[in-house]
């Protein structure tokens, strides 16, 4: 292709907007609204350039500028205490929430969304949604050391499904296991709302040294701009080739993709670059390039450090010479990042580049004016106020009502439905048993795990199937980080403050058994379109429950990201926020295992349980049924539990630890005994009796505040102990039993008393077999 | 007492490798792949990875390296080299060991802790080991088939060569469940699993008794230096 | 500008496992027809200017010791494009 003669003829400059404030542009087809189109005339004082209309149209976007959320997101920020910002160095706001965790470390962790493009395309929809997570986590200063993802997808039965599974899982893995990050966790759950619009989440956390801490800003004239990684393509450009349209003519654009595509080699390479720059302390500020790309991280290293910036746009290293400016500003290109390097350091910066053979573009400088300055050969096609198009953006106050189909849902109660229980029918009991425990969403998720690297670092102390992913952060001391995500879109369905609440107190709860203490949160929010008032209810729900339930648990939101627009056609998803928390352990070898290993261990039931069958997993098996309200929520009584776990565990005296949620209590069982192949005998006559609940309930409610332990001989008396001096509710219903030998688990049974006596090895063979039946 | 470790673009687990070589007492000597030194190791580890993120083939341009040059001389002179994942296919690329390695079977990536047989305790790297010794290391990869062609299987087999065998399961569709070499001179091994992950006790595989507790690995690091303290 | 391309095939009596999953993938879609699918690569040298038999004679070359792996593959076609 031969080079553009003229590469500003036809160029839509400063100078020609001040003189044509009459043109017409496609502010509408760009997403922007009239009142929007308006107000940026007002903010220039003329008529936007079309680069200047693409920037506003992308940074003012639901998804760069939160302009539905904003007004809830607040609350976060808000019902905060001093007590609960101690720890907290960096809170919302920037790329990701920054905890010190003690030690001189730090760690940054965050969640976010990459859903619409996972359906599209969803190896590389879920592959770039992992790349852009961690170079989040990069641009904190920090190395990442982990990741997770949770993932939720249509109906098993419905075949489009399996294309979307089979692409998203190799998506992650060859973009997380190239990176050399273990994946340590997550969720994949299966729900026909999810049909045409899975949810990818991924979330990463990386550790650093309080003196490594990054920030995204440009604060001293005379730095240079330095973009740097891989080359800039067309990638994710979609609509804005309407404006491609409009000032090319004979050397028009190629089709331009709307999927960004990721390589992972290139980011591992940038990985040790960045890691090595700041180490030598030549990088000032730093922003890596998601979502508008050059467009963002202009804009937004400058507005945040209070200075302005003058850029030469031709200068960006390109993979395709005929990209246009508006282009150049809209693309999503991977692997970029932009960096803020004093002159005095630029000879050390370019030669850390150069060893790690990154390619880089002084493309500008810092100025000491409140002012973006874009050039295009020497033509100015920009020239506008960076935190206009960074921070003051447009904030929606969406219509809310209350939906019109809630009450009569919350009235559909198991209860009133009258739905059968088989309490006097033993066979009939363990086969529901099995029916739930193997059904999709219950199951092994083996399949999809093995396809991931969980060993990389060497710091892996949990991971799946434990209840939360746990790294090593100081080889010397132990310390180290534990991380839990949950989401529940049936409780949220049927109460959205409700549910936001349980699934904080479900990731809370996992991070408490595995012996860590609880620190810090994160959240994805993923909910239909806010121009439905009933969405936009809600999701104000969600955020008032999780905002209210954080204040009483003393743990701060750090940062998470929100994704509008999950629908099916015109049926919204279940509100579905994802909830990730953190926790630290000063030692990792006191982490507690979430299966029994001993023979002859007691096992105890800590909590209470109520009948509460509604939207539970039991409901949706074996009845297909949601309705009715979620299980309480019992804020202090986490809390009082997660306090004797810590206790508990500081003292040695558990020896497994499991929490329950999804399938109750049989899950649970099912679960600690298959951990290791190791058998028990459980009852539950006692249970029923003390919280008055009968067998069904016993087996299959969800009833919160609750965890399964197993404790040896010689802890017993200390144990309980404890739990009756913190006045946690605690209750032998078990034993564990013998160990099951070979492939064939030969010996091991759970029995479960007036239910059946279970061979493990065919407990095993059906909760592990239904995925891979289903997807291998 | 001191263990190279090769760092290639892409290289991942040359910070495990290391700490293997330290938790076994050697000194670690880093080296980077543009730079044709071996800085006077006794020995070197190839660790895994996805090296030019396995562009054209998995370590056929870390082969064309310059320390790879270097390693390839050395080895030839009796240099103890371990090859791991990404390591054995840098030496099968450069010649080292015989064969190739390809996309495992079932076109998935695989991480599992995977039980292998010892066939071979005289190389540098496996003499700590009895002979058919069972032990559990971590498999992790995309591309571990091994084939090679009829009459290169028979001398390998024929000759002792094989140094590591799956057992129970072989996770990649090798031919033979061949796991891991070593040449005729038993300096150079190269496998697909990584025992470097299986040297700390909390972080390796589970066993029998208790989670990750497995560091059937270590074996791989004292043998080398059980094998250059005697040489 | 013409280009010289190298085509590069698995060993016709090896594995090609991608290969057999293809084919396994179009059996499932219903192209019975379809006996075996084998999958190589396709490489484009771009030089400076208009290949010589020379520059051919060190493509050759370059592609039986480093574009191709002897052993588990062989250089079935090497010709200059337009």
């Amino acid at each position: 292709m031969s080079e553009l003669v003229n590469p500003v003829a036809n160029l839509d400059t400063v100078a020609v907007a001040a003189t044509t404030p009459e043109k017409a542009q496609p502010w509408k087809e760009l997403g922007l609204k009239q009142d929007e189109y308006d107000r940026i005339k007002e903010i220039l004082g003329r008529r936007p350039t079309s680069s200047e209309l693409a920037m506003y149209s992308v940074m003012w976007s639901e998804h760069c500028s939160y302009k539905s959320s904003k007004i809830y997101l607040r609350q976060f920020g808000e019902k905060v205490t001093d007590e609960m910002k101690k720890h907290l160095m960096v809170g919302m706001g920037e790329n990701a929430g920054v905890v010190d965790i003690g030690e001189g470390w730090a760690v940054t962790f965050k969640v976010e969304s990459h859903n619409h493009p996972s359906y599209i395309e969803p190896f590389q929809g879920a592959a770039t949604g992992v790349g852009g997570i961690v170079r989040d986590i990069l641009t904190m200063g920090a190395r990442p050391i982990a990741v997770m993802d949770q993932l939720r997808f249509g109906a098993v039965e419905n075949p489009d499904t399996a294309r979307v599974v089979h692409g998203v899982v190799s998506g992650i893995s060859f973009y997380g296991n190239c990176l050399g990050l273990p994946n340590i966790g997550g969720e994949t759950v299966f729900d026909k709302v999810y049909q045409g619009n899975p949810l990818v989440n991924a979330l990463s956390v990386g550790a650093l040294r309080h003196e490594d801490l990054k920030l995204a800003k440009a604060s001293n004239p005379g730095d240079l701009v330095i973009l740097f990684g891989a080359r800039t393509g067309a990638d994710g450009i979609g609509g804005v080739s309407v404006l491609a349209s409009e000032t090319f003519d004979s050397t028009g654009p190629t089709k331009r993709p709307a999927v960004q595509v990721g390589d992972p080699f290139a980011e591992k390479v940038l990985i040790e670059c960045c890691l090595e720059l700041y180490h030598a302390g030549v990088v000032a500020g730093i922003q890596d390039l998601g979502g508008a790309g050059i467009s963002c991280a202009t804009s937004e290293l400058a507005s945040n450090g209070g200075a302005g910036m003058r850029v030469d746009l031709e200068k960006v290293l390109k993979r395709d010479e005929s990209l246009t400016p508006e282009e150049i500003l809209m693309s999503e290109s991977q692997e970029r990042m932009m960096g803020i390097v004093p002159k005095k350091d630029l000879k050390a910066f370019i030669a850390l580049v150069e060893k790690w053979e990154v390619e880089y573009s002084i493309l500008g400088e810092v100025i000491n004016e409140d002012r973006l300055y874009i050039n295009w050969h020497g033509e100015e096609i920009v020239n506008v106020p960076p935190r206009t198009v960074a921070h003051d953006g447009p904030v929606y106050h969406r219509p809310v009502a209350y939906p019109t189909w809630i009450d009569a849902l919350n009235g559909d109660s198991v209860a009133n439905r009258g739905l059968a229980r088989a309490n006097d029918n033993a066979t009939e009991l363990a086969a529901q048993l099995v029916q739930v425990v193997s059904s999709p969403n219950q199951a092994d998720k083996s399949w999809v795990t093995d396809q991931y690297d969980h060993y990389v670092g060497g710091n892996t102390a949990l991971a799946q199937p434990d209840d939360s992913g746990m790294v090593r952060v100081s080889e010397e001391t132990g310390l180290g980080v534990a991380i839990a995500t949950d989401a529940n879109g049936r409780f949220c369905q049927l109460d959205p403050y409700a549910g936001a609440q349980l699934a904080l107190a479900e990731a809370y709860r996992n991070v408490a058994s595995s012996g860590a203490n609880p620190m810090a949160v994160t959240n994805c929010l993923n909910f239909g379109s806010p121009e439905n008032p009933e969405v936009m209810w809600q999701f104000q729900q969600a955020t008032a429950g999780l905002a209210d339930a954080c204040l009483e648990l003393g743990i701060p939101v750090t940062g998470g990201n929100v994704s509008f627009y999950n629908q099916t056609g015109d049926v919204a998803i279940h509100p579905t926020p994802v909830v990730g928390v953190l926790g630290v352990i000063d030692d990792v070898a006191r982490r507690i295992p979430s299966g029994w290993q001993d023979e002859g261990h007691n096992i105890y039931l800590l909590g209470v349980t109520r009948d509460e069958l509604d939207g539970s997993a039991w409901a949706g098996v074996i009845h297909d049924h949601l309705g009715g309200k979620p299980p309480v929520v019992s804020l202090a009584g986490e809390k009082a539990l997660a306090d004797l776990l810590q206790g508990a565990s500081l003292q040695g005296l558990l020896a497994s630890a499991h929490d329950l949620a999804d399938g109750g209590l049989a899950q649970a069982v099912v679960e600690s005994s298959l951990r290791f192949g190791v058998g028990a005998r459980v009852w539950l006559g006692e249970l029923m009796e003390r919280d008055g609940v009968d067998l069904t309930a016993a087996l299959f409610s969800e009833s919160t505040g609750r965890v399964l332990v197993s404790v040896g001989r010689e802890d017993d008396v200390k144990f309980v102990g404890l739990c009756e001096a913190r006045n946690v509710p605690v209750l032998r219903i078990g034993v564990t039993d013998v160990k099951g030998v070979g492939a064939g688990l030969d010996g091991a049974v759970l029995a479960i008393k007036d239910v059946a006596d279970f061979d493990l090895a065919d407990l095993r063979d059906s909760w592990k077999g239904t995925i891979p039946e289903l997807f291998g | 007492m001191k263990i190279g470790v090769v760092t290639f673009p892409g290289t991942l687990d040359d910070r495990d490798a290391a700490r293997a070589v330290r938790l076994a007492g050697a000194e670690v000597v880093p080296l980077w792949h543009a730079d044709a030194n071996l800085h006077k190791v006794d020995a070197v580890v190839l660790p895994g990875g996805f090296s030019y993120g396995d562009y054209l083939r998995c370590g056929a341009i870390a082969a064309q390296a310059p320390v790879t040059q270097e390693i390839v001389k050395a080895a030839n002179g009796g240099l103890p080299v371990l090859g791991i994942c990404n390591g054995f296919q840098v030496l099968v690329e450069s010649h080292l060991l015989p064969g190739g390695l390809i996309r495992n079977e079932n076109q998935h990536f695989i991480c599992r802790d995977q039980k292998l047989r010892v066939e071979n305790v005289d190389t540098a790297w496996t003499n700590a080991f009895e002979l058919n010794q069972e032990i559990t290391i971590p498999l992790k990869n995309g591309e571990g088939g091994y084939i090679a062609d009829a009459e290169t299987l028979k001398r390998l087999e024929g000759e002792g060569l094989v140094a590591f065998r799956y057992l129970e399961v072989n996770p990649n569709g090798s031919m033979n469940d061949i796991a891991g070499l070593r040449n005729e001179r038993g300096n150079v091994v190269g496998l697909m699993p990584h025992p470097e992950h299986a040297v700390e006790a909390g972080f390796g595989p589970d066993t029998f008794g208790t989670m990750r507790s497995g560091v059937d690995g270590a074996k791989f690091f004292e043998s080398v230096i059980k094998a250059v303290v005697n040489a | 500008m013409p280009k010289i391309i190298v085509e590069v095939m698995p060993k016709a009596d090896l594995l090609d496992p991608q290969g057999k999953a293809v084919a396994n993938a179009l059996h499932r879609q219903g192209y019975g027809k379809i006996q075996n699918v084998r999958i190589g690569k396709r490489i484009e040298i771009h030089l400076a200017d208009a290949p010589t038999a020379e520059d051919l004679e060190g493509a050759r070359e370059i592609a039986e010791s480093f574009l191709s792996n002897g052993v588990i593959e062989d250089v079935v076609n090497i010709h200059v494009e337009a």
